[in-house]
């Protein structure tokens, strides 16, 4: 594998990245925002496995690893949230999570 | 070329990625999401990160999808809900594509700049016992870390989900 791979699937990491910051951003149901999220964090575990295969290290599929961990951990909690929300105050929308302060 | 694999298979994730936060039925999202881990799954074996890849299918497309279709069950999945969300997404999708051109344009022009040059040798591919290795010889701090985290998320989501005991009043007269 060369440099030029590298970067190429580099480019695919940040496309992947950008394409979940743009869900993120865009969408106003919770559970396409938390979607989005596993988008997003899949963008940087295709980076540190791809860096990882480029210059043999190991290293590059612990990270991987501790990312999944962190998904994991992040989408159990947002669900639970959005789950809790849904049932208390039938909200399953991000615009009116904003009137639930009044 | 074996090169070109791992590029043809992280392409199509990331085009089933921009089909799945774009959908507006959450299935649709859904089913598109698992089509782009499994391509990334795919990519990784292509890599050569055979337990990345497997740990891919398992974690992700297996388990964090299960929870995901479990709770889709609270979507209103009705056609005029489905217009209302299409609309919704084309008015909002200015501001936040913007915002990813911005964000977008120096990450490419650093990967271009020749940024990514190291002086490490390069490899092929990874073991799984280097990778056992590296997590519970000079990682494992890290790994006990990871572990509370997925203590705490799992309290939390018990906490969070818990169903409120009935109050005095709503309870039946005995």
């Amino acid at each position: 594998m060369t440099d030029t791979f590298l970067i190429g699937m580099l480019v695919l990491a940040a496309g992947l990245f950008a394409v979940g910051l743009f869900g993120v951003l865009a969408r106003r149901a919770v559970l396409f925002q938390l979607l989005s999220l596993e988008v997003m964090l899949s963008g940087p575990s295709l980076a540190f496995v791809a860096a990882g295969a480029r210059h043999g290290d190991p290293a590059g599929q612990g990270m991987f690893v501790l990312v999944l961990i962190l998904a994991a951990a992040e989408v159990a909690l947002g669900l639970a949230l959005y789950l809790r929300m849904a049932r208390t105050a039938d909200v399953t929308d991000s615009d009116s999570i904003r009137d639930l302060r009044h | 070329m074996i090169g070109w694999f791992p590029l043809f298979l992280g392409t199509l994730a990331l085009v089933s990625a921009a089909l799945a936060v774009t959908r507006p039925s959450v299935v649709h999202g859904l089913m598109w999401l698992v089509a782009a881990l499994l391509s990334l799954a795919a990519t990784f074996f292509a890599l050569g990160a055979g337990f990345a890849g497997a740990v891919q299918i398992l974690i992700y497309a297996g388990a964090i999808l299960a929870v995901f279709v479990f709770v889709v069950m609270t979507f209103d999945a009705s056609p005029p809900a489905l217009a209302r969300e299409r609309l919704r997404l084309k008015q909002a999708a200015r501001w936040p594509l913007l915002m990813v051109l911005a964000l977008g344009l120096p990450l490419a022009f650093g990967l271009w700049g020749g940024a990514v040059a190291t002086g490490l040798a390069p490899g092929g591919r990874v073991p799984v016992q280097a990778v056992g290795g590296l997590l519970f010889g000079p990682w494992a701090v890290a790994v006990e870390i990871a572990s509370f985290l997925l203590i705490a998320a799992l309290l939390g989501a018990r906490h969070l989900v818990r169903r409120d005991p009935p109050t005095d009043s709503e309870r039946p007269a005995p």
